[in-house]
């Protein structure tokens, strides 16, 4: 069983907080221990024995009551200036050479966009060894961007922009959670940040590259994509949801707010995920953008197949 | 305590007789119902809150059973976020808000004090009242869908977006708010007017100096609570933006006010532990507590800094970098006194005569948790640490750690202690030992692995999680079984003692203080016999004192 018990280092950042937090950790865990062993050592010591007459004799001591109000007042100054430094380093802004990536949070996804216009949903694919600027904000609630490889995290705030910055170390791929409780979907609104080389970047950049964020090798469905593009979030089949119930409409007729009704068959399907101003559902507001341009020709054939058959 | 005469603490003639007590004068439901007795109404605010208590309790063992699965398999994502959201609400508003101060506080302040009652003792039940109807609201929330919200309640979601019972929730906190008011004003107007002849400030005791600084609280803290809830219902209602961007409002401001009660909040739930502690260690080491003054004035010092650091909440939410310095200095600086009691609750062992009745078991645990707990909030005060840490499992456990392992520990520490003079019984003392030791146990598998959980990026409030957190969760999950398992077997003790628990002896620790000797066991309904005139320092423990079991 794996068990991981620290997180991985892969930006410019990570390594000032990790010495932070680990010379904390000893800090802490060195009064932990010595204070409560103390406390047992004189409770052992100075314990009471039956049938011995020891009267109480407290301690008074001013020297010890001063002392150990400075030291702790002293080490606590220490570590507010360091880690405010660290904190002050990363935060006095991103480099001037920064890539600069927009990403908006809404209930319940993240929506990027590259500076030639790039989009993707959920996932993040970025140069190593580059300061990358991500300025972002809300469309509805408060969420938060949260790379914990890199890091970094920043609450998204409807109303404002507000930025974080990074510069990944190190190629992979890592973990985006929100960290910021934004309602129903809140543990699903994730995705995956990649971290190719310069090349790679330039040719995903262009489209040369599956727009997927998976892991290489692993097996792409049409269920897995309904989830890592987002598509679960207004599509839920929850009471309230913003999209309508996918499951079992494949064959059937619908109804569009303008009155007309519709096969619900494959063009359809594929219609709705390319053009979905096209035909609204009544019931429904015209919210859904389009995947055109975001997803490869397969993933769509891959969505289209798994609606029909949910 | 003028009484004592010889080295032992007195024992009382009157345990002998058919004695009046505040339970039998009058055994009418009006009689309770209407009671205008400080006794009685902590008795009864003590069997509202462990109802509460098990309650929220309930909802944590729930979502710690879907949480031992990596895929949010045992129910949808909504009926999880209602479970935690209600777990807080209530766990906070409606068990530890309350816990010490209208138990324990109400039932041993006057008594401390040489005084009959509170100084308002209709107040008081009116604050019971009020307290039991913002439970009720509640509890109809909870029964009418529940709330998703967080218990935090942050804007715009639960002003604009969340669909759920938002106004019965937040009616049910701003009532709460209210009873916790009254009581501060009780205890600080008792405090001052009505101490015995002979008992000046520094002869009481340092529970009283607790509820003191918890009382400045709860009078200067929570009427921000009840606006910040009101804003919330009126923008809501009327659509006018406060805290929604959309409308002109700012979210930021949400989080302000909100924390600027809750903040200090968390002191009012700790300082009155603090205080039982103070007692506790100071009874079974048989000695003086050291650094008395120093402990009195860190109370007051933790009061009046806490409504200053209530941006460490907020490093990340948009709030400038000079605002969050500021803050995190004056976090840092309120860890201070804090340290301060604990070194010198470990000193006051010294030189005493120290045994490990469950009380004191009970108080060890407390020690050992709070440190970690303590200490582990100077990795959120400190901003380099905080951007990783936020809104991560490590929040989760370190406030787990003060609240739980400090507070809760201290709570029922305080209840075995003075669970005898309160009921006239007394429980099994191995029965207070094991469950001492089971919930410390059990606590420590629950959220040990949370801190590291929260280090390796688990995001809080989340019903589902990434397959290879999995093995930490249900060690989480399995120490929460425990630790649920040890809190109901403690409550299931202590109410068959007050049953068929043999009946206690006048003083069963040979504590020193005023409930202790001056007070019968259980109390009359008048606390004392005449006045009683206080002559001695407190905790004038000579050694020889011993245990009546």
């Amino acid at each position: 069983m794996n068990i991981p018990i620290s997180p991985e280092q892969a930006s410019s950042f990570a390594f000032s907080v990790d010495l932070y937090f680990y010379m904390l950790v000893v800090l802490c865990s060195v009064l932990t221990i010595g204070i409560f062993m103390t406390m047992i050592f004189l409770a052992i010591k100075f314990r009471k024995i039956e049938g011995e007459d020891r009267p109480s004799v407290p301690l008074e001591n001013m020297a010890l009551e001063i002392t150990w109000t400075v030291i702790p007042f002293v080490i606590l100054l220490g570590l507010f200036f360091w880690s405010t430094y660290i904190y002050g380093y990363y935060l006095k802004g991103a480099p001037e050479e920064s890539l600069q990536i927009d990403v908006i949070g809404k209930q319940w996804m993240w929506k990027v966009q590259h500076p030639n216009g790039k989009r993707e949903v959920n996932d993040l694919h970025v140069p190593v060894n580059v300061p990358i600027k991500i300025s972002m904000t809300s469309q509805d609630v408060l969420h938060d961007y949260f790379i914990p490889a890199f890091r970094v995290k920043q609450d998204v705030v409807p109303g404002r922009v507000t930025e974080l910055w990074f510069e990944p170390t190190k190629k992979g791929q890592y973990h985006i959670f929100c960290a910021e409780y934004c309602g129903t979907e809140h543990s699903y609104m994730n995705g995956t940040v990649t971290v190719l080389s310069h090349e790679d970047y330039e040719r995903w950049l262009s489209g040369a590259l599956p727009s997927s964020g998976a892991n290489g090798g692993v097996v792409m469905t049409g269920e897995k994509l309904f989830t890592s593009k987002g598509c679960v979030t207004c599509h839920s089949g929850l009471k309230g949801a913003q999209g309508p119930s996918l499951t079992g409409i494949f064959g059937t007729e619908g109804m569009t707010t303008e009155g007309e009704s519709f096969m619900r068959d494959e063009d359809y399907i594929r219609e709705s995920i390319l053009q979905p101003q096209v035909l609204i559902v009544d019931g429904f507001t015209p919210l859904m953008q389009s995947f055109e341009g975001q997803l490869s020709a397969e993933e769509v054939n891959l969505l289209v197949d798994y609606v029909k058959n949910k | 305590m003028s009484v004592v005469t010889t080295d032992e603490v007195s024992t009382s003639a009157h345990q002998e007789d058919a004695q009046v007590n505040y339970w039998n004068v009058n055994y009418s439901i009006k009689s309770w119902l209407l009671t205008k007795d400080h006794k009685r109404i902590g008795m009864m605010y003590l069997a509202s809150i462990m109802v509460f208590f098990m309650v929220g309790g309930l909802f944590a063992m729930l979502f710690r059973m879907e949480l031992a699965t990596a895929e949010g398999e045992m129910f949808d994502a909504d009926m999880y976020n209602k479970f935690f959201t209600l777990h807080g609400v209530i766990m906070i508003f409606f068990f530890l808000i309350p816990s010490i101060p209208a138990t324990l506080g109400n039932f041993f302040l006057p008594i401390m004090l040489g005084a009959k009652d509170l100084a308002f003792p209709k107040i008081n039940l009116l604050s019971y009242y009020i307290y039991m109807a913002a439970g009720i609201t509640a509890l109809l929330a909870l029964g009418t869908g529940g709330v998703d919200t967080g218990w935090t309640f942050y804007a715009p979601l639960s002003t604009q977006y969340a669909n759920s019972q938002v106004f019965l929730t937040a009616l049910a906190g701003f009532l709460a708010g209210f009873s916790s008011i009254l009581t501060g004003l009780n205890f600080i107007a008792t405090i001052h007017k009505m101490r015995a002849p002979g008992l000046t400030w520094f002869r009481l005791p340092l529970f009283v100096w607790a509820h003191y600084a918890t009382g400045l609280i709860m009078m200067l803290g929570t009427p921000v609570i009840a606006i910040t809830l009101f804003l919330v219902l009126f923008e809501r209602a009327t659509g006018i933006g406060i805290f929604d961007p959309a409308m002109g409002g700012d979210p930021v401001l949400f989080q302000h006010m909100f924390w600027y009660y809750s903040h200090p909040a968390v002191y009012i739930m700790i300082l009155p532990g603090f205080g039982v502690i103070s007692e506790v260690i100071g009874c079974f080491s048989r000695n003086r507590v050291f650094g008395y003054e120093f402990i009195a004035f860190s109370s007051l010092a933790i009061a009046i800094l806490g409504f200053f650091v209530w941006g460490h909440h907020m490093y990340l939410s948009g709030q400038s970098f000079f605002t969050g310095v500021i803050f995190s200095f004056l976090t840092m600086m309120v860890a201070v006194p804090s340290a301060i009691k604990v070194f010198n609750w470990t000193a006051t062992l010294w030189g005493g005569n120290v045994s490990f009745e469950s009380p004191m078991i009970w108080a060890f645990g407390f020690m050992g948790l709070f440190l970690v707990g303590g200490l582990t909030g100077i990795f959120l005060a400190s901003m380099g640490a905080d951007v990783h840490l936020h809104d991560t499992y490590f929040v989760v456990a370190h406030f787990h750690y003060v609240m739980v392992g400090g507070m809760v520990m201290a709570f029922f520490c305080g209840v075995h202690f003075w669970w005898p003079k309160m009921t006239g019984k007394m429980y099994p003392e191995w029965c207070g030992k094991l469950s001492a030791l089971l919930v410390f146990a059990g606590f420590n598998a629950t959220f040990f692995p949370q801190f590291i959980l929260g280090w390796v990026g688990m995001p809080r409030r989340y019903h589902s999680y990434p397959e290879e957190w999995e093995a930490l969760n249900i060690l989480s999950t399995a120490g929460a079984m425990l630790l649920g398992s040890a809190f109901t077997f403690t409550i299931v003790y202590l109410v068959w003692s007050m049953f068929w628990g043999k009946d206690a002896k006048f003083n069963t620790w040979g504590a020193r203080g005023l409930e202790w000797e001056k007070c019968a066991t259980p109390p009359d309904p008048h606390n004392f016999h005449g006045v009683p005139v206080v002559t001695e320092e407190a905790y004038a423990y000579t050694g020889k004192e011993s245990v009546d079991v």
